[in-house]
């Protein structure tokens, strides 16, 4: 179909990719600049000479960073509280979605347990008494204190059992006269057929866990057992001086404070840039399922 | 047959079992924990034997000399940011449906959303540098504009613009594409009815495209009334300083340091009750209206 464009529709449509095009240069600056900060000579970042682009290219603040044990010990907690939180995470998410996606003529105690869950995201304790009950249980400087306070996500639990819901019934009826019980029927039939769904909130709750920080500060005594995103956020954000060891102060004057914050940074964020192009569509579809749906 | 239908009933209450002890232990106990609120709590006697004060927690709230202007500040902030979380995602979605080009539209999309994934540590690190009134980017721009720097983190007139801006570059990507998606779920045949009654592209987008996405709008934002009290901690706490309180202290950021910095854990769950009270109110009453006008349903 041949389609006749207008003057004003061209440049419109001019306008707008240059707008659109401008608007997303704009987001992803700040990350460049940063960038190039981290893989410049200190003295150029000291001066505010770099923009875009590395001024005196040089790896020492990286170099840097991953010579620092306590950096690269940070790094590994991070990557453990991930591999633990995502199978305890997933674990419990399939558990407890399963049996709500029955209907209450299969499942008497449906609604009662699906309230005991909701609940908690309407109303919860709030910060201090859960601070209490962790403190309490002697969960302080264990890696637990990071996974088991939230070990079930309540909103990808919901999420995941609308999937389930939607699977069609008839299989399972089949299944059942086969003599599968509830047990195989979801090892068989549910978990296989719901490979999208699993995706997406395996990268939710994988994101989830690398990005989280407020918990590893007040739940670790002990720095030693800092994530890496609560350890940067006590060394570039809040710079505390109490814990900063003194020895550091003297490297510290070769590796500019503002280059090697940037490259600490820029290696914090690595794992989601590296995944993050991959996993897009699998971001877009969550968020969709998520909230269009409910 | 009864017998064996509890039976088998039985795996079911199993699976729930893990689940519903964590849930227990970690979100019902602590809503016990609340009656710290009501007590002169101190850690040693427990909370079985500190001392009952009823609601002298909350009369010694409202006497802080900053709870009227931290009241102030979370609710502007919040209320400034779901205004900005949905006006700027609406109008880049329009104009993104209008892209044909599906390669430009996707890195668009792509870029737009990147800062959605990292947390705030992250980004405040980010924003910490290129804001820096000496060194930073931004200034360095202003200057060559022939602008004064501007202390965005350290100015209390410019914080919690600060904030909302910031904010706003986290989230907005995130809710574009949920405008993007109800955008092309819109109808085909309506536009081709449009176009049979003559209508231009500003007439289609005022008479379909925009009817077309005002239910999830209206959605959007009336599930947003419960918001209001969250400031955002995890954004605050990663910019502010003692220099911004005076507009940027917000309940979340009070909480903590009255708690965990001052541990005046009664004072601290008292003012954090309030807030939760208030904000489940509001979250039932959104809910509410989302169900009458929009026919959503949680669950």
């Amino acid at each position: 179909m041949a389609k006749h464009v207008s003057v004003s529709r061209r440049i419109f449509i001019f306008f707008n990719y240059i707008f659109l095009g401008a608007t997303a240069f704009i987001c992803i600056l700040p990350m460049i600049n940063v960038l190039a900060v981290s893989l410049s000579s200190s003295s150029a970042a000291a001066a505010g000479y770099v923009k875009l682009w590395p001024v005196d290219f040089t790896l020492d603040s990286y170099k840097y960073a991953l010579s620092k044990p306590e950096f690269v010990r940070a790094f590994i907690v991070s990557l453990k509280r991930v591999a633990l939180g995502y199978v305890i995470n997933i674990l419990l998410c399939i558990l407890v979605a399963y049996p709500l996606s029955k209907s209450k003529k299969t499942f008497k105690w449906r609604d009662f347990y699906a309230w005991f869950f909701i609940i908690t995201m309407l109303f919860n304790g709030g910060l201090i008494p859960t601070y209490m009950v962790v403190r309490y249980l002697g969960l302080r400087d264990n890696i637990l204190a990071l996974i088991l306070p939230g070990a079930v996500p309540v909103y990808f639990m919901i999420l995941l059992m609308n999937f389930f819901r939607e699977l069609p019934q008839e299989i399972e009826e089949a299944a059942y006269i086969d003599g599968a019980g509830y047990w195989t029927s979801l090892w068989k039939i549910y978990i296989p057929l719901s490979k999208p769904a699993l995706a997406t909130v395996t990268l939710f709750i994988v994101v989830g866990h690398w990005n989280s920080w407020f918990d590893g500060l007040i739940y670790m005594n002990s720095m030693e057992n800092y994530p890496l995103q609560s350890y940067l956020q006590t060394t570039v954000i809040g710079v505390d001086f109490n814990r900063a060891s003194l020895s550091n102060l003297a490297s510290l004057a070769e590796v500019s404070d503002r280059t090697f914050k940037a490259a600490q940074v820029f290696v914090g964020s690595l794992p989601i840039l590296i995944v993050y192009p991959f996993l897009q569509p699998f971001f877009i579809k969550g968020l969709v399922l998520g909230s269009v749906k409910g | 047959m009864i017998n064996n239908k509890r039976l088998r009933e039985l795996p079911l209450h199993l699976m729930l079992l893990p689940g519903v002890l964590c849930t227990l232990v970690f979100s019902y106990v602590p809503m016990a924990g609340i009656v710290m609120a009501f007590q002169k709590f101190v850690p040693v006697k427990g909370i079985f034997k500190s001392e009952f004060v009823g609601l002298e927690n909350f009369k010694y709230m409202l006497s802080l000399p900053n709870i009227y202007s931290v009241l102030w500040n979370t609710v502007f902030i919040a209320v400034m940011k779901i205004i900005a979380g949905m006006v700027f995602p609406i109008i880049f979605a329009l104009l993104l449906n209008e892209v044909a080009n599906d390669f430009f539209k996707r890195s668009v999309q792509t870029i737009i959303y990147l800062p959605f994934f990292l947390s705030w540590v992250i980004l405040g690190g980010i924003l910490i540098d290129i804001l820096s009134p000496s060194s930073g980017i931004v200034n360095q721009f202003l200057s060559y504009l022939g602008i004064e720097p501007i202390y965005f983190l350290g100015d209390s007139k410019w914080f919690p613009f600060t904030l909302i801006i910031s904010d706003t570059w986290k989230n907005f990507g995130y809710n574009t594409v949920i405008y993007l998606a109800a955008l092309t779920g819109i109808d085909p045949t309506l536009y081709e009815a449009a176009i049979v009654d003559g209508a231009g592209r500003w007439k289609q987008t005022l008479h379909v495209t925009i009817p077309g996405i005002m239910s999830i709008v209206i959605l959007m934002a009336v599930l947003s009334l419960g918001n209001v009290l969250n400031a955002g901690f995890e954004q605050v706490y990663n910019l502010y300083s003692p220099q911004v309180y005076s507009t940027g202290d917000i309940i979340d950021t009070l909480v903590y340091r009255i708690g965990l910095v001052d541990t005046q854990f009664s004072l601290a769950t008292a003012i954090g009750l309030f807030k939760s009270i208030v904000s489940f109110g509001l979250i039932v009453l959104s809910n509410r209206l989302a169900n009458k006008y929009a026919g959503y349903r949680v669950f």
